[in-house]
């Protein structure tokens, strides 16, 4: 599936609810199905910042696509990130660094791309292109993650 | 410490909770298609619109600079500015008009006062206390100061209720200490200080003491001449006033033996190329033009506390902190954080297992206002080994139903989450 069909599908499941605890309900289910992320990855180095709840990316770089595994210790956090792997993980560089994620506004989670909200999607995104980003500056042909970008 | 109150309400006629939160226009306003709930008092508090008036009026018919014209608006700036400055030291009861500084707010008065101290009186070795419970803004000036001069900054511990070990002040005073610097009510937990006390034993060695009062102005415990404190400082928005102004109050001798923080107009006498002189107090330390429609608004919220009577606010909010805590303890996967008997109406509190984040996000869904994280309070929060809590902080304007509310709505988060 492309990136926009993922991101179509994921309006879809959010478009039956009007209620916000409907929703939330959905992203903690998002955030539970999200595979659990390597304890020895939770580390300083994989740690977004500017989230108010803890969350780790891990990229892993195999068959020229990056995919990544992340945790949060906040639930519902755990459940964006969860949306963003969908999206995002299991693709090309090319693919991360050119997506236009417009299902966030869909589903209602724009207010959360808000700096001053502090939940970290924003910074959640940017590391994610960030990583892409230097998979992509260093050749595609790398195994090991490139590391933490330095913002 | 209601004596300076009791003139102020002798003939005033208890407003009824309606009546109160019909002066709050935001107080009726929907989130999310449900009645607002605002439980983050200590962040910053809703102004009435005796406050909100008084402002329009500055800027609808005689905004002006102060102290600078000839002309009849700027006069009347000039002393409706003053006017608010009288209100101020009659609200703390300090002695004069001229240790009344209007600053930018809490942390632009206490940066200052480090700043001017620290040049003036410390010296490499010398000492500082705080204490455990501070505000980041009570903390950060002053690492800055031991920073530039090679002091120490020494740390006042509490005990498991969130009060700070008295002993252990008291061993920490020494020689070496310089300044006293510790909150009147911790932000985090809402422990009130023993602030009288820590006064009188930091003045028995000589050692100044500044009371950070951005959490205990509101509730109506600042007397300063009762206190005795050499300085104290708020901020306007936390008590119904506008944002951007503040307080620094500071007893006379220190004010004239201090140098200013800032340099600029007003703050001056006479300006050669060769030598400065300095304008007396209080313009000595209002550099620039200061956010006079900002004091005009916070002595209107002066006006509108003593209207309410600071007796019957420190009534409601008793009244409001004693039914959270019966209700919110109620719920058994709840533990609050601060359990000190002296407390303003917060209630700082995790839910097992459930992240403050994910409660706060809930929360704000059915339109209830709390605060989440660690509060610009990161060592309180290390000092309990958490990484924040959810904080209700109420005010006497809100109701037992808000309280009801919160704890219907903790309940449903602790359902949604524990699935």
């Amino acid at each position: 599936m492309s990136v926009n069909e993922v991101q179509d599908n994921i309006i879809d499941e959010f478009s039956v609810f009007d209620d916000w605890m409907d929703k939330y309900n959905l992203l903690i289910d998002f955030g539970r199905e999200l595979k659990d992320l390597d304890p020895k990855h939770k580390v300083k180095d994989y740690l977004i910042d500017g989230c108010q709840s803890k969350v780790w990316l891990y990229p892993e770089f195999i068959d020229k696509k990056i995919v990544f595994s992340a945790d949060s210790d906040a639930i519902i956090t755990r459940g964006i990130v969860a949306l963003l792997i969908k999206v995002l993980s299991d693709r090309t560089p090319d693919e991360i660094i050119s997506a236009d994620l417009y299902f966030i506004d869909s589903i209602g989670l724009r207010q959360n791309l808000s700096p001053t909200r502090s939940n970290g999607l924003l910074s959640m995104i940017r590391q994610m292109k960030l990583y892409a980003m230097a998979y992509k500056a260093k050749g595609n042909n790398l195994n090991s993650p490139p590391g933490r970008s330095k913002r | 410490m209601q004596s300076v109150w009791s003139i102020a309400v002798i003939n005033n006629t208890m407003k009824s909770i309606s009546e109160i939160r019909a002066d709050f226009p935001i107080l009726g306003r929907k989130v999310y298609d449900k009645s607002l709930i605002y439980l983050d008092n200590s962040a910053t508090t809703q102004k009435p619109l005796p406050v909100i008036d008084a402002v329009n009026e500055v800027f609808t018919t005689y905004n002006s600079n102060i102290h600078r014209g000839v002309h009849a608006l700027s006069d009347q700036a000039s002393e409706k500015y003053e006017e608010a400055r009288e209100k101020v030291r009659a609200f703390i009861n300090a002695g004069g008009t001229q240790e009344v500084i209007f600053t930018s707010g809490t942390t632009g008065s206490i940066n200052g006062i480090a700043f001017s101290f620290g040049e003036r009186y410390i010296k490499s070795g010398d000492e500082i206390i705080i204490s455990h419970l501070e505000h980041h803004a009570n903390i950060v000036p002053w690492q800055m100061m031991c920073d530039r001069k090679d002091a120490k900054l020494r740390v006042i511990p509490v005990n498991d209720n969130g009060d700070i070990l008295y002993d252990e002040y008291l061993k920490l005073l020494s020689p070496r200490t310089k300044i006293v610097a510790v909150t009147h009510v911790s932000n985090a937990l809402g422990t009130i200080l023993p602030v009288k006390r820590i006064i009188e034993d930091a003045h028995a060695m000589d050692i100044p003491v500044l009371i950070d009062g951005a959490q205990g102005i509101q509730h109506g415990l600042t007397d300063v001449k009762d206190m005795d404190c050499d300085f104290y400082t708020f901020s306007g928005h936390k008590i119904y006033a506008p944002t951007g102004i503040g307080v620094l109050y500071g007893k006379e001798k220190w004010l004239n033996e201090l140098p200013p923080y800032q340099g600029g107009g007003d703050m001056v006498a006479n300006v050669t190329f060769e030598k400065t002189t300095y304008n007396e107090l209080p313009f000595k330390f209002e550099a620039g033009t200061t956010n006079f429609a900002g004091a005009i608004g916070l002595g209107a919220a002066i006006d509108y506390l003593k209207c309410i009577g600071l007796n019957d606010i420190e009534k409601r909010e008793q009244a409001l902190l004693a039914y959270a805590t019966e209700h919110l303890s109620a719920i058994r996967e709840l533990k609050i954080y601060g359990i000190s008997e002296n407390k303003i109406p917060v209630i700082s509190f995790l839910l097992n297992g459930i992240h403050q984040y994910d409660t706060g996000m809930v929360l704000d869904k059915l339109g209830i206002a709390v605060r989440t994280g660690t509060h610009c309070a990161q060592p309180i929060m290390d000092r309990f080994s958490i990484e924040g809590t959810v904080r209700a902080s109420m005010c006497f304007y809100n109701t037992m139903e808000e309280v009801d509310a919160l704890a219907e709505g903790i309940v449903r988060v602790v359902k949604m989450f524990s699935k």
